[in-house]
C-alpha cells in the first residue's frame, strides 16, 4: 500500500444515517489521480449524501474522507482548496451577475486577479460569454447548470465531482459538458460524475463504483464490468404469426417493439445453434440483430432491477 | 495576502455588495422610518418638561431613535444575508470554500457594522436641520456604537443559523427584536416609568445600548456608563461565544 501513490479521494469507513433511515452503510473505496470515475447507483442510494460528505456540506457519522491526501474535517481548508463540486440541485445567487459571482467564488478559494482570464475562458468554453454581464436569475435551467460547473473550477482544483451535471439538459449541452469534462480529465484533473444516463457513464468512465442502499455493490474497470457476464442479446423479428418454439420461450428477456430478445449465455446456447432451432421449426423470420450487453444490462442485475 | 485573507475579504465584500444594491430598502427606509417617528413624537410631546437639564425632548430622542434603527438593521443584515442564501440553496458555494468560523463571523459582522454606520450617519445628516446633537464624549459613543451594532449583528447570525425559512426570522424579529427595541428608552427616559417597568428595563440589554450612547452625545444618561458598557461588551461576548461554537461545530448548517 505505501508504494502506490496518494489517491485523489480516500474514502475509509463512512457512515451516515438520517433517524433510523442508514443512507451511508459503511463506505470504502478510493479514487486514484487522473482518473475518470463514475459513481453509478439508484435514486436514493447514497450518491449525493457521499459528496456531500466529501465536499464538507454533510459531517459523517463515522469514518474519514481526504482528498488528495487532506483529511476534509482536521485539515479542511487544504481539502477543499483541491476540490471542485458541482452540486445536484440548480441552486443560485440571484442577487450577482454570472462573471460577479464566478470571481466571487473565486476568491474564497483565495484567488485574485489573476483567476480572472481562466473565468473568462470557461465562460467562453461554456458557451456563457454573452451571459457574463445577466443576473443568475435571469438564466435558463441549462445556463444555471453551465455556470455551476464553472463555479467548480474557479480554482482549477485537481479533484472536480459532478453530481448529475447532464440532468434536464439538452443534447448539445450534453456534448458540451461531455467534451468539456473529457478536455479536464486529458489534462490531468481526477473528474467524478454521477449520472442516470448509463451510456454515458460507459461512454467516459474509465472506472465504475455501484452504490445501492447505502453500500458499495461492486467496483471494476468499466472493461471487467462489462466483461462480467457472458451474454449476448438476440432480437428477432418474426414473421406475422410465426410462433417461437417453446424450447426457446425460456431465453426471453424482453419483448421490444414487437420483436423478441433472447439473452443467450454465450457458452450454453451458441448464437449458431439457436437460429439452427428456428430454421428446424420452421419459423420464419423478417429481422435478426444481435448486441452486447451494456452497462444498463450489467446495472439492473447488480440492483436488482431498480431503475437506474 | 494569504489566501485565507483573500477569501475573508471577498465575503466581507460580497456581503457588502448584497446590501448595497438594495440601499433603498437597505438604508433608505429605515431612515424614512426614524424621520418619520422624529418629527411625530418631537410634534406629539413638545412643551413636555425635557428629560436632561438643557436638553429638548427632540434632541433626547433622536440617540435612541438612532440606536434602536441601528439593532434593528444590524440583526437584520446578517439574519436576512444567511436566510435567503439557505432558502435559495447557495449557502453550499460558502459552505464548500476553505472559509472558517472565525471568517464567517467576522465577515458577516463587519459588513452589517458597514450597513449599520451608514444608517447612522445618514440618519444625524438628515436630522442636522431639525436637530443639532452635541456630541460629549465621541469615544463612549464609538465604544457604544461598535458594541451594540456587533452584538445585534452576531444575534442575527446566530438566528440566521438556527432558522430554516423567513418566517422564523420573522418571528425573532417581532417577538424579541422588535418589542425590546422600543421597550428600552427610546421615547422617554425609564425614570418615568412605574416601579415595575423601571426595574423590568433594567434587565433589557438593548436599554444600556441605547443609554450608553445618548451618554455619548449628552454626557449624561440613566445610569453610569460603565454600566451600560459592561451590559453590552457581556451580551457582545456571550453572543458571540454561541455563534462561534455553532460555527465551529456545524450546528445546523452541517446536516
Ligand atoms: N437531509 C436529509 N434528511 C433526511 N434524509 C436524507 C437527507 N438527505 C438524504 N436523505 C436520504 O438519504 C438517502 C440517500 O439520498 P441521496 O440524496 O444521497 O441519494 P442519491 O443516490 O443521490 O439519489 P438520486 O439519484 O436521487 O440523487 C435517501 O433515502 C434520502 O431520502
Ligand atoms: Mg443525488
Amino acid at each position: 500500500m505505501s508504494s502506490s501513490p496518494m489517491p485523489a479521494v480516500a474514502i475509509s469507513g463512512v457512515r451516515k444515517s438520517y433517524g433510523p433511515l442508514q443512507a451511508l452503510r459503511g463506505i470504502d473505496f478510493s479514487i486514484r489521480q487522473g482518473e475518470f470515475f463514475g459513481l453509478l447507483g439508484p435514486n436514493g442510494a447514497g450518491k449525493s449524501t457521499l459528496i456531500s460528505i466529501i465536499a464538507g456540506l454533510v459531517g459523517a457519522d463515522a469514518g474519514t474522507v481526504a482528498v488528495m491526501g487532506h483529511d476534509t474535517v482536521s485539515d479542511f481548508r487544504a481539502a477543499r482548496r483541491k476540490l471542485g463540486v458541482v452540486p445536484q440541485e440548480l441552486v443560485f445567487d440571484p442577487f450577482f451577475k454570472v462573471r460577479d459571482m464566478l470571481r466571487i467564488q473565486a476568491g474564497y478559494y483565495g484567488c485574485g486577479k489573476e483567476s480572472w482570464p481562466w473565468i473568462d475562458e470557461m465562460l467562453e468554453r461554456l458557451d456563457l460569454a454573452d451571459k457574463a454581464g445577466s443576473p443568475m436569475r435571469a438564466l435558463s435551467g441549462g445556463m444555471k447548470r453551465r455556470v455551476l460547473v464553472a463555479q467548480a473550477l474557479v480554482h482549477k482544483p485537481p479533484v472536480v465531482i459532478l453530481d448529475e451535471p447532464t440532468a434536464g439538459v439538452d443534447v448539445e449541452l450534453r456534448r458540451t459538458l461531455w467534451s468539456f469534462m473529457t478536455d479536464l480529465h486529458r489534462k490531468g484533473t481526477t473528474v467524478v460524475l454521477t449520472t442516470h444516463y448509463l451510456e454515458e457513464a460507459q461512454e467516459l468512465c474509465e472506472r465504475i463504483a455501484i452504490l445501492d442502499h447505502g453500500q458499495v455493490q461492486v467496483i471494476e474497470t468499466t472493461q471487467q464490468l462489462l466483461a462480467r457476464h457472458p451474454f449476448r442479446f438476440l432480437r428477432l423479428k418474426l414473421a406475422a404469426g410465426a410462433v417461437l418454439p417453446e424450447s426457446l420461450r425460456a431465453l426471453v428477456s424482453g419483448e421490444p417493439n414487437g420483436s423478441v430478445e433472447l439473452k443467450l449465455e454465450t457458452a450454453r446456447h451458441p448464437i449458431a445453434s439457436v437460429l439452427e432451432t428456428l430454421r428446424l421449426a420452421g419459423v420464419a423470420i423478417e429481422d435478426v440483430h444481435t448486441r452486447d450487453p451494456d452497462l444498463e444490462d450489467i446495472f439492473v442485475e447488480l440492483t436488482g432491477g431498480d431503475d437506474a | 495576502m494569504s489566501p485565507d485573507q483573500i477569501g475573508f475579504q471577498t465575503l466581507l465584500k460580497k456581503e457588502v455588495m448584497r446590501f448595497w444594491s438594495v440601499l433603498g430598502q437597505t438604508v433608505t427606509a429605515p431612515v424614512i422610518t426614524a424621520l418619520l417617528y422624529l418629527l411625530v413624537f418631537a410634534q406629539a410631546m413638545q412643551g413636555r418638561a425635557s428629560v436632561y437639564p438643557g436638553v429638548s425632548y427632540t434632541e433626547f430622542l433622536l440617540p435612541g431613535l438612532i440606536m434602536m434603527t441601528v439593532i434593528q438593521n444590524a440583526f437584520a443584515n446578517t439574519s436576512s444575508s444567511l436566510i435567503q442564501s439557505k432558502v435559495m440553496g447557495n449557502l453550499v458555494f460558502l459552505q464548500m470554500a476553505p472559509l472558517g468560523p472565525w471568517e464567517w463571523f467576522g465577515a458577516y459582522v463587519t459588513a452589517a457594522l458597514v450597513r449599520t454606520t451608514l444608517v447612522a450617519a445618514a440618519m444625524l445628516l438628515v436630522t442636522i436641520p431639525f436637530v443639532q446633537l452635541p456630541i460629549r464624549e465621541p469615544l463612549a459613543l464609538l465604544a457604544m456604537f461598535l458594541l451594540s451594532s456587533a452584538s445585534l449583528a452576531v444575534l442575527g447570525l446566530i438566528a440566521g443559523i438556527v432558522s430554516q425559512k423567513f418566517d422564523h426570522i420573522a418571528a425573532f424579529t417581532n417577538f424579541f427584536i422588535t418589542p425590546l427595541s422600543f421597550l428600552s428608552g427610546v421615547f422617554y427616559s425609564v425614570h418615568a416609568l412605574p416601579a415595575f417597568w423601571y426595574q423590568a428595563s433594567h434587565l433589557n440589554p438593548f436599554f444600556y445600548m441605547i443609554d450608553g450612547f445618548r451618554y455619548g452625545f449628552f454626557g449624561q444618561a440613566d445610569v453610569p456608563l460603565l454600566q451600560s458598557l459592561l451590559w453590552s461588551l457581556g451580551f457582545f461576548l456571550v453572543a458571540s461565544a454561541v455563534c462561534l461554537w455553532m460555527l465551529m461545530t456545524g450546528y445546523k448548517l452541517k446536516k
